[in-house]
């Protein structure tokens, strides 16, 4: 089939065309979020703090509403993480959240692995995906993308600055996730120490490389609104749930006996700014750079390991096909070797075996021959003395044949003197 | 329609929310950022010519894409079938759209007009191709998308029914590409004569189960009541203009005839503003979703299974194919290890047995060596035994008859000593 013969005239400069009325495709962007609405959205949470830090009360206080959680024990022996999954529902907008709490991180005495199952976690929602993609058939339409979206990270506010655990963690899941650090329990640090904190938690991630999401300022509708929060960050945020009244106001808050702390006030706290940026300005942005920039990172190196590439030795780009059918020729013909291999294996080991039974029979036949030659010797050996005797036996009658025979004679003569006396004297 | 994916996640919960969240913004973040890209569509137009391809597009788009500069293929004389692609850029609300225009000239002009379709089959295959191919690299960037995601195909107003040639095509596409039949120049049938036209050819449409593409229900009543009438509509019967004409102190699009003006918007003169209205206004979008998520991944599995399973037994594909190539490989690849496992130790089985009946029959052997030598040393040692009596036998007579014959001779010594003493005296006598 001559798909990539087809015989097309194109012509090369795309033109600007003036419309001369309304065509209607500017409801296109409708279209699409109407489509997308109806679809429904996903978004995934990762939750990376000690335990009792505040994750889950800071959710349920950004979501207003109350996710069971169990109150995680100190005593787990590694980190754990556990996702749930809600279906929550603001004005026609269905919304699938994830949030994924690890379960332990920063009790362990060694905390030497701790990032590791956190790793081990985003990079295996990164697999599901990939595997749905490289399938056959798939339905990536339809397909439940659990990819991490955003990891809150939650820095103790005791110390002056970041944990040693902090830094390794953050710069382990830089390049896989977007990362917001955030200060939790905000209320104990007052504005003074804030202010220090903030500079020093900022300068540290920089002097150490790690790239934390920045909010982006391309979109001039976000533009300003964004750059200013980048300078706030990290967000030192409080979270409750519990309606508190000040003046004549139920509002969220954390009643002290010198006051109450109000969430949504941003004189207390960024709560507010942390909603605002998380979730009413820049969730979408959030999603593409995990799609855009952090799976296709992943899969790029996920393909390379496997042995795909873009370009030849010559450097002639490679299509898809002609990759999938190198690859399957690679693979028979490794196969068809390991075959080979097998018997050839065997063959030597047939060989081997024989030529060991025929050096066995060789020597049994020697010895046989041994044995032969040595009982002919014998044999021999008993023929001469059996000769011998017989010569012997031979000799000695002649002797007595021959002693007899004299005998006789001299019987004879002597017997006759005999008989001479005898008569002489008769 | 679009079904709620299955998760593997333990507890989903829904949740009320008990305040104003936010995530509510979502869609206009959404809306933003799909501006900010910009929007791409292909149009590809099929038909014979002189059927208002080119004044229809000019039409819709309401813009001279075909102009004296740029003319429509049309006004050049084909031999074969050609592909054609123009690209534009138009905005219009701030929104930017890449518009590509596929033609087709030549469709169905020749005498012989078999496979007159595979050019167009060929174009639309090696489209998805090139997207295949971009979003299979390693290195993935832009990937633009140049696949064509609509087909107008007009069909000549016999008045009669589709011709051989219409049902041919639209045959071989409507698995490729969605496919919308257009009823070209419909100024000249008469309402009543266009209502039995389209009648006709939906009936051969369905008896040649063609599936010309269909419009997605959605939630909306309303707009569910809409689509339904469109749908008694289908096919659009329309009509292009490249002149604005005044009609009743309004400029419009129309065509001027002696006996009055058909214009192009007027919904009782034709479908065109239907046309429009569903192509442009409402389900743009759509046809780009159908064509990504299903006439797309068609072409892929059917690509990538064929790429998989290319010499192997294609019976056992069913199950094969909900993995992908590489999945596929390994599996091969297990069993193939399994196989030579079997193959081992079937061999190891059929080894040990042969090495076990030569060690048999070795031993065998020696054992009767070991009689035979056995025997043979005992015969020799009764011989020898034999041989030693007979020695004996003899040693013994020898010594008795020496003895004999010491006695005897001592008496021959005697009795001469005895004859020489008588001779002695005898000889006094």
């Amino acid at each position: 089939m001559a798909a990539n013969e087809v015989d097309v005239f194109a012509h090369e400069e795309k033109r600007n065309l003036e419309l001369g009325g309304h065509v209607g495709f500017d409801s296109l962007p409708d279209q699409l979020v109407s489509k997308s609405v109806a679809q429904g959205f996903c978004f995934n949470i990762l939750c990376v703090g000690e335990t009792g830090i505040g994750k889950s009360t800071l959710m349920n206080t950004l979501f207003n509403t109350t996710f069971e959680n169990e109150e995680a024990s100190h005593y787990q022996s590694e980190v754990q993480l556990r996702p749930q999954t809600y279906d929550l529902q603001e004005s026609n907008v269905n919304l699938k959240l994830t949030v994924v709490h690890t379960v332990g991180f920063g009790d362990q005495i060694n905390k030497g692995q701790s990032y590791k199952p956190i790793l081990d976690y985003i990079d295996a929602q990164f697999e599901r995906y990939l595997e749905e993609e490289l399938k056959i058939k798939r339905a990536l339409f339809n397909c439940h993308d659990t990819r991490i979206h955003i990891c809150l990270y939650f820095i103790a506010p005791t110390g002056h600055s970041l944990k040693s655990l902090d830094l390794v963690t953050m710069k382990k899941l830089d390049s896989k996730v977007n990362i917001i650090p955030v200060i939790a329990k905000a209320d104990t640090v007052s504005k003074s120490e804030l202010d220090k904190l903030k500079i020093k938690i900022m300068s540290e991630l920089v002097s150490n490389g790690v790239q934390i999401y920045q909010f982006p300022t391309e979109d001039e509708a976000v533009a300003e609104i964004n750059t200013s929060m980048n300078t706030h960050l990290p967000f030192a945020v409080v979270g409750s749930v519990e309606d508190v009244q000040v003046g004549n106001k139920m509002v969220k808050a954390r009643l002290y006996p010198w006051g109450s702390v109000q969430v949504e006030n941003e004189n207390h706290c960024d709560f507010v700014k942390l909603r605002e940026m998380l979730l009413r300005v820049n969730m979408e942005d959030l999603r593409e750079q995990t799609h855009a920039r952090h799976y296709e990172l992943y899969r790029r190196c996920k393909l390379e390991e496997m042995g795909f590439k873009d370009t030849g030795p010559d450097s002639q780009s490679f299509s898809l096909q002609e990759t999938y059918e190198a690859k399957r020729k690679e693979f028979l013909v490794d196969l068809q070797r390991k075959e080979e291999e097998m018997r050839q294996m065997f063959v030597n080991k047939v060989k081997e075996t024989e030529a060991e039974l025929k050096d066995k029979e060789k020597e049994l036949h020697e010895r046989f021959e041994q044995l032969k030659r040595m009982h002919q010797e014998e044999k021999k050996n008993l023929e001469e003395k059996r000769r011998e005797l017989e010569e012997e036996m031979n000799a000695f009658n002649r002797r007595k044949v021959a002693a007899e025979t004299l005998m006789g004679q001299a019987l004879q003569g002597c017997s006759q003197p005999f008989k001479k006396d005898k008569d002489k004297k008769n | 329609m679009i079904e709620r994916p299955e998760t593997a996640v333990p507890s989903i919960a829904q949740r009320n929310l008990e305040g104003y969240v936010g995530f509510a913004n979502l869609p206009n973040q959404v809306y933003r950022k799909s501006v900010k890209r910009g929007f791409e569509f292909t149009l590809m137009v099929v038909g014979e010519s002189g059927l208002g391809k080119s004044t229809l597009i000019n039409s819709l788009f309401l813009t001279d894409l075909y102009s004296k500069d740029y003319p429509g293929p049309s006004q050049r004389i084909k031999k074969t079938v050609q592909v054609e692609q123009s690209k534009v850029l138009i905005k219009e609300g701030g929104v930017q759209l890449t518009l590509t225009i596929v033609d087709t000239p030549g469709f169905g002009d020749a005498v012989d007009n078999s496979n007159c379709w595979q050019p167009v089959i060929n174009y639309i295959d090696s489209k998805c191709e090139d997207f295949l191919n971009a979003e299979s690299r390693v290195n993935r960037r832009s990937m633009p998308d140049n696949r064509v995601h609509c087909c107008l195909y007009f069909i000549a107003p016999s008045g009669h029914g589709l011709k051989p040639l219409d049902i041919e095509f639209m045959k071989r596409l409507h698995d490729k590409v969605n496919v919308i039949p257009l009823i070209a120049k419909a100024d000249t049938l008469t309402p009543e004569e266009c209502q039995l036209f389209k009648k006709q050819i939906m009936k051969e449409i369905q008896e040649h189960k063609i599936k010309i593409y269909e419009f997605p229900d959605t939630e909306d009543d309303e707009d569910n009541k809409l689509i339904r009438k469109i749908k008694e509509k289908m096919p659009l019967a329309v009509v292009g203009s490249n002149v604005v004409i005044e009609v009743n102190g309004k400029k419009v699009r129309g065509r001027q005839y002696p006996w009055g003006v058909a214009e192009v918007e007027n919904g009782e003169h034709c479908d065109f503003t239907v046309l429009r209205n569903m192509l442009i206004r409402t389900h743009m979008q759509d046809l780009k979703d159908v064509t990504n998520n299903f006439h797309y991944e068609n072409y892929r599995s059917k690509k990538l299974a064929a790429v998989t399973c290319n010499g192997v037994d294609t019976t056992k594909t069913k199950g094969q194919l909900t993995k992908s190539p590489l999945a596929q490989m390994e599996e091969e690849r297990r069993e193939h290890v399994m196989k030579m496992k079997k193959m081992e130790a079937e061999m190891e089985q059929v080894f040990d047995m042969k090495v076990k009946e030569k060690k048999q029959k070795l031993k065998d052997s020696e054992a009767e060596l070991e009689r035979r030598h056995e025997q043979m040393k005992r015969n020799l040692e009764a011989q020898y035994k034999e041989l030693e009596e007979k020695r004996r036998v003899f040693e013994d007579e020898k010594v008795n008859w020496e003895a004999q014959q010491r006695i005897l001779e001592q008496q021959k010594l005697d009795a001469s000593k005895t004859m020489e003493k008588n001779k002695k005296k005898g000889k006094i006598f």
